[in-house]
């Protein structure tokens, strides 16, 4: 492609509403394709960085960059539309391509963003770009409207840009973006961000719009990471320390150099127990002509492994150390009134105790990285949540300023949280490094699941109390687990319950007496962010405990719920997703999924239909789920109705995506997986025994009903997945009377 | 010189006869479309036709494709007509991450020129890839729209 125009500034900066900083950055050149599905799956395809959001070529196509990376989660469309409603531009011909990582380093010599932040997590890519890059696509439609006023010589008040045309109404006159762009790219940005448009006026926020690659995936040309290549590139596979923490006692790799292709074998150290993760484990890598000779010579290697100091951790050790954990006192991360005394003294009490195992991100493209180290600095090409953790870390390691790293995350063949760590592109940097080539990575499947950041195991005791009128006057949450924080600089473990508990979750500040207590257990167990984190395990057991409370006590499972939630209200949420809880909306999206999703009607016998509802990352989310079970104890789940408040909606379509995503990724879980381990090692190798779930389980109906109430946005990719777990349990107890309190369910039902 | 055919064009192979034709087409033929998920057989994601059938690329060896004829993702349709599910999974929009989707799509596609009406039930049974985004809804509902895409082509 021809750059049509270049700028004299591709950067402009403005205030933004709460005083951050946002940075927009106007139309820029480019040299790289336009369109993402007409690109080779070699590195070319991402030289020539997009200098901002917008290119606006002469053919009037029009490109937009999205910053964060793309791993499902539709930030590919999602946040284009922000740009584009602002732009006004025909949101047909738009195409979107990934933005390589932008960081600069300020006149204080820090680094930091060039444009916005650009990590996938938290669910935050829309909420947290709202209002810059709608600024973005404002201010390039600005400069094109500046551009039509010079060049039909009125002023910039007198034209109206719609549909990639400017218009100046009375002399009837028409410019098309493409005829203004070069033009454009010459003027002086205005010292003041434009105006943005209200809600009232959008005319693509709020439409469903269809996923913007589809047709380069449905026809195998969207380029992930593994597809990556460069001129000269090597391959390597790594064997992996299994147990945790252990260390290679002897290796012999003659028989792995003998092979036909391997070029080197290299060691890579593994961290030193107790302290942060750069790379998980010790291994070697075997580095190759091609990807088939590293996995030969890798079969080749022979490798004796200390077991380290967690070699008799197993499953079961674990869950009966958290078990022997709650029979003591754990930290009291909350204390409001007086749980003992109020417990003690109530008229009806109640108590359970839930389990729920490790479970791995499993995405489906395993990790792998492009990297390729050379005098110059370091250029990743991978699949990464986190493209700046990736510089940061693979700047540390190779003792390298950051200026020197450059990033380019691909499409994400899935995240689910293991992709905000870059252990993987830290490997893949010190193998290039270590053999002067540019050098592939790949993770094989058994790599991926025993090398993975698990979702912390963990077991929950609750007790709640009511009075004699039957208001709720205490609860307790007590969870023993080993926490995803550790291992951090600078964290005492008096600190890591906050990545496990989070103490202005429900029924905080609903209920007088309230105890919130952790015990921090022992594992060797690497932990990490898994799709929503603590909310996946708090939800369940929350959720899972009103119905039983509501069984026992005789009343209606969503009248229970409904009642404490209350009226709407502003309640302090001080962890991720607030600073407010309005158990109204929460109230909201559970009325909501209960009268679509008939909640509550006559259900004949072997099925049930079970609700629940929670609160993530900022977005209310509530499910019905109706499951049939047989005489043998087989499950088949039949419909799941949704309903959600995320504030304001982008993409409608994206949204239904999403829950139908959660849906599907809770029942998964609920069903079947779980991580094992066996002498400090963890045993599962691939979905012969992680079995994630296939189409034959997976709900036929997945309904999906949006609350769009004029809220600020929060996303979409984690909230639907907490409430499942939940509903399906309390809809299997309704069915079978069976109450399950350990996931996975697996063979609990069957007779 | 043993010979294959891919996509129409014919190819000839002289390395490790053991070696996974998946590791043939992505490394050395420059097909990528095809993708390692779990090198098992057991996800699918490196799903492909050879003489028409679904395979598992990541566990069939070249010494069983000698002479046989293997169509991957890029060779379902063209620029100018896309296979019938390739076209409903645009219209239903299935793919999150998309990676499992080419797999998904050669096993479906497979499926209806042997079944080209599948029930629910004939789904559950034949469909056995992963999509570990969850897309199954949306998946099943492209099926339905291909299979009756298809008979639409053909009458």
């Amino acid at each position: 492609m021809n750059a049509p125009f270049t700028t004299r500034r591709d950067v402009l900066r403005y205030g933004a509403a709460g005083g951050a900083l946002v940075i927009a950055a106007p139309l820029a050149a480019c040299a790289r394709p336009s369109r993402a599905d007409a690109t080779p799956a070699v590195s070319p395809w991402f030289e020539g960085a997009v200098g901002g959001f917008v290119i606006i070529n002469p053919d009037e196509t029009v490109t937009i960059a999205f910053p964060n990376p793309e791993m499902g989660q539709g930030v590919d469309t999602s946040l284009p539309m922000l740009i584009a409603e602002e732009l006004e531009v025909d949101f047909d011909r738009v195409s979107t391509v990934q933005m390589p990582l932008e960081i600069e380093r300020n006149a204080e010599g820090e680094i930091g963003w060039k444009y916005v932040p650009q990590g996938s997590g938290g669910s935050t890519s829309v909420s947290g770009h709202y209002e810059a890059l709608r600024q973005a696509g404002a201010l390039a439609r600005a400069l094109l409207i500046a551009a039509a006023a010079e060049e039909f010589g009125v002023p910039a008040a007198e034209l109206a840009a719609s549909k990639g045309v400017v218009r100046h109404e009375a002399s009837n006159r028409n410019a098309t973006y493409g005829a203004l762009a070069a033009r454009a790219a010459s003027i002086e940005p205005p010292e003041i961000a434009p105006e943005l448009k209200p809600a009232s006026q959008f005319t693509l926020i709020g439409t469903p719009q269809k996923m913007k690659n589809a047709r380069a995936i449905v026809t195998g040309k969207a380029v992930y990471g593994i597809d990556a290549e460069k001129p000269g590139m090597l391959h390597a596979v790594m064997a992996r320390c299994p147990y945790f923490d252990g260390t290679a006692a002897s290796v012999n790799d003659s028989a792995a150099r003998a092979i036909d292709g391997v070029v080197d074998v290299v060691k890579i150290d593994g961290p030193k127990p107790g302290e942060p993760y750069s790379v998980q484990a010790e291994g070697y890598a075997v580095v190759a002509k091609t990807l088939w000779a590293a996995m030969q010579g890798r079969r080749a290697l022979e490798i004796e492994w200390e077991r380290g100091p967690f070699a008799d951790e197993s499953s079961e050790s674990f869950k009966n150390h958290c078990a022997s954990l709650l029979e003591g006192t754990g930290q009291i991360v909350r204390e409001d009134g007086d749980f003992s005394a109020a417990f003690a003294n109530a008229a009806d009490t109640y108590e359970a105790t839930y389990w729920q195992p490790y479970i791995s991100h499993a995405p489906l493209e395993p990790q792998n990285c492009l990297a390729d180290v050379t005098d110059d600095g370091v250029e990743i090409i991978a699949p990464t949540q986190m493209p700046s953790g990736a510089s940061r870390e693979v700047a540390a390691a190779l003792n390298i300023e950051r200026d020197k790293t450059k990033i380019l995350p691909t499409r994400l063949g899935g995240g689910f949280g293991r992709r905000l760590s870059n252990d993987y592109v830290v490997e893949a940097a010190l193998i290039s490094n270590a053999v002067k080539a540019p050098v592939k990575l790949l993770w094989t499947r058994d790599d991926d699941l025993r090398h993975d950041f698990f979702r912390p195991a963990g077991m929950h005791q609750l007790k709640a109390a009511f009075d004699a009128d039957g208001k709720m006057i205490a609860w307790t949450h007590r969870l023993a687990s080993a926490s995803k924080y550790y291992r951090r600089p600078n964290l005492p473990e008096t600190d890591y319950w906050q990545a496990e508990l989070y103490p202005d979750d429900f029924p905080a500040h609903l209920v007088d007496n309230l105890r919130v207590e952790y015990f921090s257990a022992k594992s060797g167990a690497p932990r990490g962010s898994w799709r929503a984190p603590a909310h996946t395990a708090n939800a369940f057991v929350v959720q899972s405990f009103l119905d039983e409370i509501a069984h026992e006590r005789g009343e209606d499972p969503l009248d229970l719920r409904l009642r404490l939630l209350g009226a709407p209200g502003e309640l302090r949420y001080e962890q991720h997703g607030g600073p407010v809880f309005n158990p109204g909306r929460l109230a909201g999206c559970l009325r909501l999924a209960a009268e679509r999703g008939g909640y509550g009607e006559a259900m004949p016998a072997g099925r049930g239909r079970g609700i629940a509802g929670h609160f993530t990352f900022g977005g209310y989310c509530a499910q019905v789920v109706d499951v049939a079970v047989d005489d043998q104890g087989n499950l088949k789940v039949e419909r799941v109705v949704g309903a959600v408040d995320i504030g304001t909606v982008v993409n409608p379509n994206g949204v239904a995506a999403q829950m139908e995503s959660g849906v599907n990724d809770g029942l998964s879980t609920a069903l079947r997986l779980a991580i094992n381990v066996e002498g400090g090692r963890v045993t599962d190798a691939n979905f012969d025994t992680y079995e994630l779930m296939r189409i034959a389980d997976a709900p036929p109906i997945v309904e999906t009903h949006i609350i769009d109430n004029g809220e600020a946005p929060a996303g979409m990719g984690e909230m639907s997945i907490p409430p499942l777990a939940p509903a399906l349990a309390n809809a299997i107890f309704q069915a079978t009377g069976k109450r399950i309190r350990t996931l996975p369910i697996a063979d609990q039902l069957l007779s | 010189m043993p010979q294959l055919t891919i996509n129409g064009r014919k190819v000839n192979y002289n390395g490790d006869p053991g070696m996974p034709l998946l590791w043939f087409l992505r490394d050395e033929q420059g097909l990528k479309g095809a993708k390692f998920g779990c090198g098992a057989g057991l996800c699918g994601a490196c799903t492909v036709h050879v003489n028409g059938e679904a395979r598992r690329s990541c566990v069939t060896p070249m010494a069983a494709v000698e002479s046989m004829t293997v169509t991957t993702i890029e060779g379902l349709g063209t620029d100018d007509a896309l296979h019938p599910v390739q076209e409903a999974w645009i219209e239903e929009d299935v793919a999150q991450c998309g990676y499992c989707q080419a797999g998904q799509i050669m096993a479906v596609a497979a499926l209806l020129e042997t079944n080209p009406s599948p029930t629910d039930a004939d789904i559950d049974e034949s469909l056995s890839n992963i999509c570990r985004c969850g897309t199954y809804f949306r998946l099943r509902k492209a099926i339905h729209r291909a299979a009756k895409m298809k008979a639409g082509d053909a009458a």
